[in-house]
This record gives C-alpha cells, structure tokens and sequence, in this order.
C-alpha cells in the first residue's frame, strides 16, 4: 500500500516538475493563430479592412470581430487561404472595402510638382518615400506596397499611380486556354 | 576512327526518352563560317540567369572590343563586353529574345570598324599554378555563362567542394541543332585545353567527354584531341542517340549511372556538367584573354535558303545571319530560337544573337511538331503515354491536372521543379496538351508567389519599423513636455519673472510721471496779470475741467483713473 502511494507520489512530482519547467520554457508569446493569419495577409497595410495595418485586422480575425473578407489587396487567394486556416466557408470579397487590382501598381511622386510638404511621408506605412520638409520627395519603387495612402493627403496631387511591368525575371506564362477545345487537324 | 573502348551496350539508361529524326544533316554540310562584322550590334544585359550586371558606360562613349559594357555586382550575374571597337549609340529598351517578347534594357554599339582591342592578357599555361578562386574570377570577368542554353553563371558553377568527376557534354541531343558537333569537329583541342582548366578548378579526378553516337566526325576529333593529352585525365564516352540525353541529370544517368537527388544538384553526388561551348569560351579566356564575345550558331530549318553554323558575335541582329545564309524561302513560317522541343518562337527577327542562342530554326509548318500552333486542345484521356516517356520520371498528366486547377501546392508534391521541361510528354500526347506550357505556368505562378511573400516580409518588417518609430516620437516628445511642465514647477511663480515685469512697469510709470513733470513747468508770462486776465484764465480753466468732465462722464470708461490724474493735475 505504501508503496503504491509512494510510487504515485513520485510519478506525479516528477511530472509536475516536467510540466512546471515546460511551460517556462516552452511559453507561447501571443497569440499563434495571429501570427500564422498575419503571414497570409499581405502586408499592403492600406487600412482597406478598416483596421490600421495588416496586424490589427489579422487580430480582429482572431478575436472573431472582423470577417474574413475584408482585404482587397489580397484578394481571393488571401480568402481561400484565410478559410483553409480558419476551418470556415470560403465567401466573396467584400465589396464594402474595395475591389481586386487587376495589376499590380506602385506610386511615383512628379518631383517638379512636389513642394515638399511631408504629408504623404507621414502617411506612408512602411517608410517608403524619402523625403524632408521643403525639399524634393521621392518614393522608393521597390518598397512600395501600392496601398495608395500617400494619395489622398498630397495639397497639390503630384503623386501617381503607375502599374508594376514585367521584367525578363518576372513575367510569367501564361495558363493555356484548356476551355476551348479544337478538333485535331487531319493530317 | 576510334571508338570509346566501353560498348555503348554496357551504359545504363535513363527512364523514358524518345527517338527523334536529327535533321542535323542540313545544317553540317559545311564548315563554320565567321559572321562578318555589322554597322550595329544589340547587347541585351540579360543573357543568363539571376541578376543584370551594372552598366559600365554611357550613351556617346567610345569602347573598344572585348571592354566590359556591365560589371556583375550579385553572386549570380554576368559580365557583358563589346564586340567591336566603335561608340555606345543608346542605352536602353529594346525587344529581346525571350518567351515573353518584352523588351529589355540593351547596349546598343555602333561599330566603327577598327577592331581595336581592349588591353588583355592571357593567363595561359600559368592556369595550373592559379588557385580556383582566381581562374574563377578571370571566367566570371570573361562573362562565360554556360552555353549550352541555360545559360548559367558558370564561376558559380565550378565548386571544387567534393567534385570527382566533370563531364563535358557534348551530347547536343535536340533535332536540327548542330553548333556543338561542328564546334568538336573543328575545334577539338580547345575545347579538350578548356576542359582541363575546368577540371583543374574543380579538382576533378576524372574528365568524361560525353558525346552521342549519331556524331562519328566529332566524336573522332576528340578522341584525337584526347590522345595528344598524355594525362589519362580525359575519357571519352559516345552515348545512344536518344533525345534529352543531354540533360544533366539524364548525362550523369547514362554515363555515371548515377541520380541526382529530387531538388538536389549534380554536385550534391560530386559531378559537374559544362558544354562543350562552355570549354571552348574558357579555353579563349584563359589561353587567348578573350572575353565571351562570339558563340557559334546553327541556322537551320527549312525555311532557310542554305543551313549552316556560324560564328556569331553576340548582339548580331537575327536577321543579319538569316541574310548571310541565303534568306529566307518560300515555305518559312516561322522562327525559333533553340530546337523544336525546348525552344521558342521569336516575334521579330530584328532581335539580337545572344549567348543562349544555340540555334535559330526557320521553320516550316512540319518542322515544329512539339509546338502547338495554339493552345487549343483535347481533354486528357489519360493514357499515360507521357509517363512513359517522361526522362524525370515525374507524372505529367497528374501534374498536368494540378497546374490546370492552380492546386500548386499539389504540383510541388508531384516534383514540378524536376521537370526539365524538354517537351516530351507534349510531343506524345494524342489530346496535342500543351503539357510543358502548363508546367511553365505553375512553375512561374509559384516563382511569383514566393517574390510576392518576400515582398510582405519586408513590408512588415517595414511597417514594424514605421510604427517603432513613431512610438519613439511620441515618447520622446511627452518627455520633452514633461521635463518643461518640471522645470517650471521648480521655479516659484512670485520670483523674478513676475518681479521684473513688475520693476518694468514701475519704471514705466516712473518715466512718464518724470515727463509730465517736465511738460508742467509753469508758462513764463503768468506773472503780473491784470485782474481781467485773470478772469479769463479761470474761465478757460473752468470750461476745460468741466471739458474733461463731460468726456469722463460720457464715455464712462474704465480709465476713469486718466480722468482722475488730469483733474488732480488742475
């Protein structure tokens, strides 16, 4: 008997000291499905989703507030991907918060016209336009996520959007029309 | 003629393959010939994959031959040079050879034909007291790429890390391409000098040079090359005529009896491949100092007036070697850079020669079986003829079936990255399913997907960085404020500002009283008055105070006290 309960009492202290040190160790910072929905979303932090980045909208998903269809710039690979994680039905983008872009487009600033007011630097998500008071700005193409956002606050509308072209690294090929179907020629 | 001592019988075979009519035949009648110089050349900065170089010059220069027009600044990227003496005319976009038919940036030099060179100098025999770094630098400022139509950095390439064996392929296995056979024909020894600087890059034991049976004039070359070599470095080894046998990984198959692993690299297994272009570009830069200037290119197809291989400078418009091989005849259709199976069709024969251009076909309608004339087709009936045939042992007609879906993660698992794309399984499918067209898409949908989320990594990590620093100005700017709202709190209120201010007002006042004092000095004649005088004065004074008075009063202002001072003052 005593054995027994010595034996059981060993057992038990010694997995409670296991599960005591791992869950030190082993401890989750945040939450993980935020993480994992956030590296689906884009990165476009337009604000589109009315949320103010890609995070906080990534957040409200998890916390069951916003929906999934919310992210424009995504589109619908973003929805299915969203759905696939989630575990729940695949819906239409929202049309509430914008369409898809057919293409992909960046922004240039006409540095003649720019009086070099900072407003669309204050605006820019992810510091892609260089620029300081009463001097020239410029955006930096290729960290440009196309969210637009600069646009609006710009007094004297010098800045413009302008689809990405494809370069020899870039471009893709095409999916070949299977739909259309031809009756092989007779030779 | 001397035959490899190993019966082609004894080789291992890779799976599937097809036997295909040569053609080569049309083209190998005679000799190479030497392009002559043009007024224009075209040099697009991509001829090779990864990253254009940085361009070295500017519109209206003067360059020599063999000058480096741009320098490589990415591990994966290659040099380009001048292959005539003359001016840079444009720096800009033009069309390019290449699937899409977009243009890209070019350098496009006007020849003034004076054929000066550039200061060079050849290493020579002093290659095999070189380190590998070194001879790997002069290839990669030579801008060798491999030539034998990936067009593949080759210093990258060239790891000495536990490589036994280089294979040098000479396999040449797509119908109507032939520059490779001629090049072994007529060049043999350069090639078998080049071979061995590579072999000695790499610290090779063993040289196999890998050529099919269908070629007796070249593999006799070589072998004759080879005996002059006392090393017993060198081997060589025909192969069956079996097409895409000069794929890399089919080579290594056939020769070594050996896979390369899935995702993996012939180098993984200790062997490296270069064409035999490749050999003789580094038997120039290394024996001659010469960078990649030239590549010999078979015109070929009979939309063609006389097929044949030419030494072509590279940016030489396409045109211009049509031209010199007698035009074009009646039943051309169209233009294809690179054999039947795995080439392209170019739009516009205004475009340049480049470095993977190994052949341009002239086709007619029944020289292209393996290209579609458009995409239409049948629906699969999946009759696995291409699992047959597939030389990567893959299943086309699942992958087929996936990349038509978009399910990519599917295709991935179906080893989509080891399709060599050598347009076997097209060429048998009875539905005529543009198969490789298919497999190209997925292939470059997941390429785009994999920048696209690179691109959100960054665009995170940016935004991270955006908001980490605007919580710093905040923060920097409340502690700012903080420390004023301290700094006034240390000061007593009562002190010496509001002292000052206050002293100031005194003197103020001060200063006026002083002034009115000096303004109230007592007019000279008043004295002695007569009595009617000074009647008059008091009635003056009176009528002003009372004056002033009814001002006061009708105002009624709060400067009541002014009122007050100018009645005390009578």
């Amino acid at each position: 008997m005593l054995t027994v309960v010595i034996t059981l009492a060993v057992i038990s202290a010694v997995f409670g000291l296991v599960l005591g040190y791992s869950a030190i160790r082993f401890k989750i910072e945040g939450d993980p499905v935020v993480e994992q929905i956030d590296s689906i979303l884009p990165q476009t932090q337009c604000g589109q989703c009315t949320y103010a980045g890609c995070r906080p909208y990534a957040e409200a998903i998890a916390r069951g507030e916003a929906d999934i269809n919310q992210c424009p710039p995504g589109g619908e690979a973003t929805i299915v991907a969203l759905a696939d994680l989630l575990g729940v039905e695949v819906k239409p983008l929202n049309a509430e918060h914008g369409t898809v872009k057919e293409v992909k487009t960046v922004v240039r600033i006409d540095e003649q016209v720019c009086i070099g007011c900072t407003l669309c630097i204050q605006a820019c998500p992810v510091d892609a336009i260089l620029g300081a008071a009463k001097h020239m700005h410029t955006v930096i193409t290729s960290e440009c996520t196309g969210c637009d956002l600069c646009i609006p606050p710009c007094p004297v509308d010098c800045i413009y959007v302008e689809t990405v072209e494809p370069t020899l690294n870039t471009w893709k090929w095409e999916l070949p029309a299977a739909d259309h179907v031809a009756p092989r020629p007779a030779k | 003629m001397s035959m490899p001592a190993e019966p082609t019988g004894a080789l291992s075979q890779f799976h599937g393959g097809l036997k295909l009519e040569g053609h080569k035949h049309l083209s190998t009648r005679t000799p190479i010939a030497l392009m002559p110089p043009q007024d224009r050349y075209i040099i697009p900065l991509m001829q090779h994959i990864g990253q254009a170089g940085d361009v070295l010059v500017h519109t209206g220069e003067r360059v020599l031959k063999g000058q480096m027009l741009a320098q490589p600044h990415q591990l994966v990227s290659a040099a380009i040079h001048s292959p005539v003496s003359g001016m840079v005319r444009d720096i800009g976009n033009y069309p390019v050879p290449h699937p899409s038919g977009i243009s890209a940036q070019c350098i496009v030099i006007d020849n003034d034909y004076k054929d000066e060179w550039v200061e060079h100098s050849a290493v020579g025999e002093e290659c095999f007291h070189m380190t590998s770094t070194a001879l790997r630098r002069i290839i990669r400022d030579a801008g060798i790429v491999g030539l034998g139509g990936a067009g593949f950095p080759t210093a990258v390439k060239q790891t000495e890390i536990d490589i036994h064996t280089l294979i040098i392929n000479g396999v040449e296995c797509e119908p109507y391409i032939s520059c490779d056979d001629m090049l072994m024909r007529e060049r043999a020894r350069e090639i078998v000098a080049g071979s061995e600087v590579i072999g000695h890059i790499i610290k090779a034991r063993e040289i196999i040079i890998a050529i099919e049976d269908n070629k007796p004039e070249a593999i006799a070359a070589m072998q004759a090359a080879i005996e002059e070599d006392t090393t017993g470095y060198f081997r060589l080894q025909a192969v069956p005529t079996i097409y895409p046998s000069g794929g890399e990984k089919q080579i290594i198959k056939v020769v070594l009896d050996k896979e390369v692993p899935i995702n993996g690299l012939p180098n993984d297994i200790g062997v490296l491949c270069q064409n035999v272009g490749t050999a003789y570009a580094i038997c120039r830069a290394i024996y001659h100092g010469e960078p990649l200037l030239s590549r010999i290119v078979t015109i070929t197809g009979h939309g063609v007036q006389h097929p044949q291989n030419l030494e072509v400078a590279i940016g030489t418009p396409m045109q211009a070697c049509i031209d010199y091989c007698g035009g074009y005849n009646e039943q051309h259709s169209r233009m294809i850079m690179g054999g039947p199976m795995m080439g392209f069709a170019v739009q516009s024969d205004q475009m340049p020669i480049i470095k993977l251009t190994n052949c341009l076909l002239v086709t007619s309608d029944e020289d292209t079986p393996a290209l579609p004339a458009s995409t239409a087709h049948l629906p699969c009936i999946r009759c696995a003829r291409c699992v047959d045939v597939c030389p990567a042992n893959l299943l086309p007609q699942q992958l087929y079936w996936y990349a038509a879906a978009q399910n990519f993660e599917r295709v991935v698992d179906y080893h989509l990255f080891d399709c060599i794309e050598c347009g076997c399984c097209a060429y048998v499918c009875p539905s005529r399913i543009p198969l490789v067209q298919y497999f190209r898409f997925a292939k470059s949908e997941i390429w785009e997907q994999e920048r696209q989320r690179k691109k959100a990594d960054i665009a995170r990590e940016r935004h991270e960085a955006h908001q980490a620093r605007l919580a710093k100005q905040k923060q920097e700017r409340e502690e700012k404020l903080r420390k004023k709202r301290e700094a006034l709190k240390a000061r007593p209120a009562s002190s010496t500002a509001v002292d000052a201010k206050k002293a100031a007002i005194a003197a103020a006042l001060a200063r006026v009283e002083a002034k009115k004092k000096q303004q109230d000095v007592a007019p000279k004649n008043m004295d002695n008055l007569s009595e009617e005088q000074q009647q008059l004065i008091e009635a003056v004074e009176k009528r002003r105070a009372q004056a002033v008075n009814e001002a006061n009063n009708e105002t009624n202002n709060p400067a009541t006290d002014q009122a007050h001072t100018s009645a005390d003052k009578h």
